[in-house]
């Protein structure tokens, strides 16, 4: 009995993970389908890229300055033992543009904007706001999704660039200015091997593809969230939670297309 | 304006309607009372196209509502105006915005023009002071009157209420009353109420339905309805607290429960 039981649970739960992916999946094309008045009527969007952009700012250029320090002084330490301190401004600028400044400011992103999208998308349809919008012959897709999701989508590759390059400076502040590396070898070093298409490209493709996925993860998260408070947080938690494990391992996948053999 | 006929609805396999049947003419104001639970809300979000009956049909202004798609709905609804039970106002808008919101999306009006006509309305429910203020700013009351204001914004041919003397004052609850009556009129509108409050609804409608799990057990005008012997009515009417409605939620024997011998 206890073994059918947990059969049944397990046959429920993965038919209810298909149903779900078969849901955002629909989500994903309708924002696409109704995305016209993000572009005609963009001021919508612009509302939108200052809550989720600009207001995430401030915790961005912060982590980008302290992941470019420890950067700095673990890279010196570690170039030390074979003589290439005057590399470290190359390896900062790569560490950043290919990894650290899409992945690190996707995963900020995701807690800081990501969690704000779905609890107020979920806490609109809590208080039936979506429902009067629905009511007043407005589609909701249209007037609150696409709005956001083209704001996350414009948002990220600009704040994961802005993490990368407080991030060399937080190396340069620390590898110059604190321990003495040569400045000239710092910066020309890194202008001479850090490649426009190779480097910061894919790293701009990647932050593009986790601004995607992140905020349509958030903005399903909140849509479909049942309208009780306890459904809006577990929204929230579900949204942080599915982006970070999301933005990692397509991480990895984006990293062996890009940069294998090179 | 709106016939429905012998409509039938179940959420998955339980039933909610079962074989209701209305007439809402012309410039009339209609109540819909029952219980929690009974089916009201369920049958509001019928008219307004929301939900597609499993059985029989609803039908607005000539149109059956199941059977028009996307477009048919949202251009009928444009004809529609619906306050929900806690207001529902945009809570990143002003008040001005809120009542502008449908003005905006469905017409080429200009800026100035808007502006009269959104005083206007705000002016007919009492509250053209409050035009810069924040839903949050609102009490429960005026709330409630903005979001009447937004309701009637494009002048519908039918209004739809759902609670909307639920939570109020006894002067908020006497003003949305007369509004509700007022605007029917000078709208030359059909309204539907959907309450509970029965004092106060049959001081302004036209004709009640008495609805119980699912189907209508009462019908009549004010009048009727106060001098109807029906137990169900009368204990409704009078607010009874035992009759065809128990006041004992269905269980074992009480001396059983309680362990005493019968």
């Amino acid at each position: 009995m206890s073994a059918t039981n947990t059969i049944r649970i397990i046959g429920h739960r993965a038919i209810n993970a298909i149903w779900r992916i078969g849901m955002a999946s629909r989500f994903f094309v309708y924002t696409l389908l109704y995305s016209g008045s993000s572009f005609r009527r963009f001021h919508l969007t612009i509302k939108e890229l200052f809550s989720t952009g600009v207001m995430s700012l401030i915790i961005i250029i912060v982590a980008g300055l302290f992941v470019g320090m420890v950067l700095g002084l673990q890279g010196y330490e570690t170039l030390k033992r074979y003589g290439s301190e005057s590399a470290l401004g190359t390896m900062v600028a790569l560490s950043l543009v290919r990894e650290l400044g899409p992945v690190v400011a996707a995963l900020l992103f995701a807690s800081r904007a990501g969690s704000a999208m779905t609890a107020e998308i979920g806490l609109m349809k809590a208080t039936e706001q979506i429902s009067a919008m629905e009511m007043m012959a407005v589609n909701p897709i249209a007037r609150i999704v696409a709005p956001r999701f083209w704001a996350g989508v414009i948002s990220m590759p600009l704040l994961a660039a802005m993490f990368s390059a407080v991030g060399v400076f937080g190396g340069y502040l620390v590898g110059v200015v604190q321990i003495g590396v040569d400045e000239g070898s710092f910066w020309s070093q890194m202008q001479s091997a850090v490649d426009f298409r190779d480097d910061i490209l894919n790293g701009v493709i990647k932050s593009f593809v986790f601004g995607i996925v992140v905020t349509m993860i958030a903005l399903f998260e909140g849509y479909d969230a049942p309208p009780t408070a306890e459904g809006v947080s577990g929204a929230t938690t579900r949204t942080v939670v599915t982006s970070s494990l999301a933005i990692l391992m397509l991480d990895f996948v984006l990293t062996a297309i890009m940069f294998r053999g090179n | 304006m709106v016939e429905i006929r012998d409509l039938n609805f179940a959420y998955d396999k339980r039933p909610v309607l079962k074989g209701v049947n209305m007439n809402m003419p012309k410039g009339s104001l209609v109540a819909i009372m029952g219980l929690s639970g009974c089916g009201k809300t369920t049958l509001l979000r019928h008219i307004g196209g929301s939900l597609k009956p499993t059985g029989g049909h609803v039908r607005v202004g000539g149109h059956m509502m199941h059977e028009l798609d996307q477009e048919g709905l949202y251009t009928l609804r444009r004809k529609m105006g619906m306050l929900f039970q806690f207001g529902a106002l945009f809570t990143d808008m002003s008040v001005f915005d809120n009542v502008a919101f449908q003005m905006r999306e469905h017409t080429e009006l200009p800026d100035e023009i808007i502006h009269d006509l959104v005083l206007m309305k705000l002016h007919a429910v009492g509250l053209r002071g409050t035009q810069n203020l924040m839903p949050s700013e609102l009490s429960g009351g005026m709330a409630r009157r903005v979001a009447l204001a937004r309701t009637v914004a494009l002048d519908p041919m039918l209004i739809m209420y759902d609670e909307p003397f639920a939570g109020l004052d006894p002067i908020s609850l006497g003003l949305v009353g007369d509004l509700i009556r007022r605007l029917n009129d000078s709208l030359g509108a059909t309204s539907i109420i959907v309450t509970h409050d029965v004092q106060e609804s049959l001081k302004i409608v036209d004709y009640v339905y008495f609805m119980s799990e699912g189907v209508v057990v009462a019908e009549g005008t004010p009048d009727q309805i106060r001098a109807s012997d029906k137990d169900y009515v009368h204990q409704f009417v009078h607010g009874e607290m035992d009759g065809p409605v128990p006041f004992h939620y269905p269980g074992r024997d009480y001396r059983q429960d309680l362990g005493l011998r019968v």
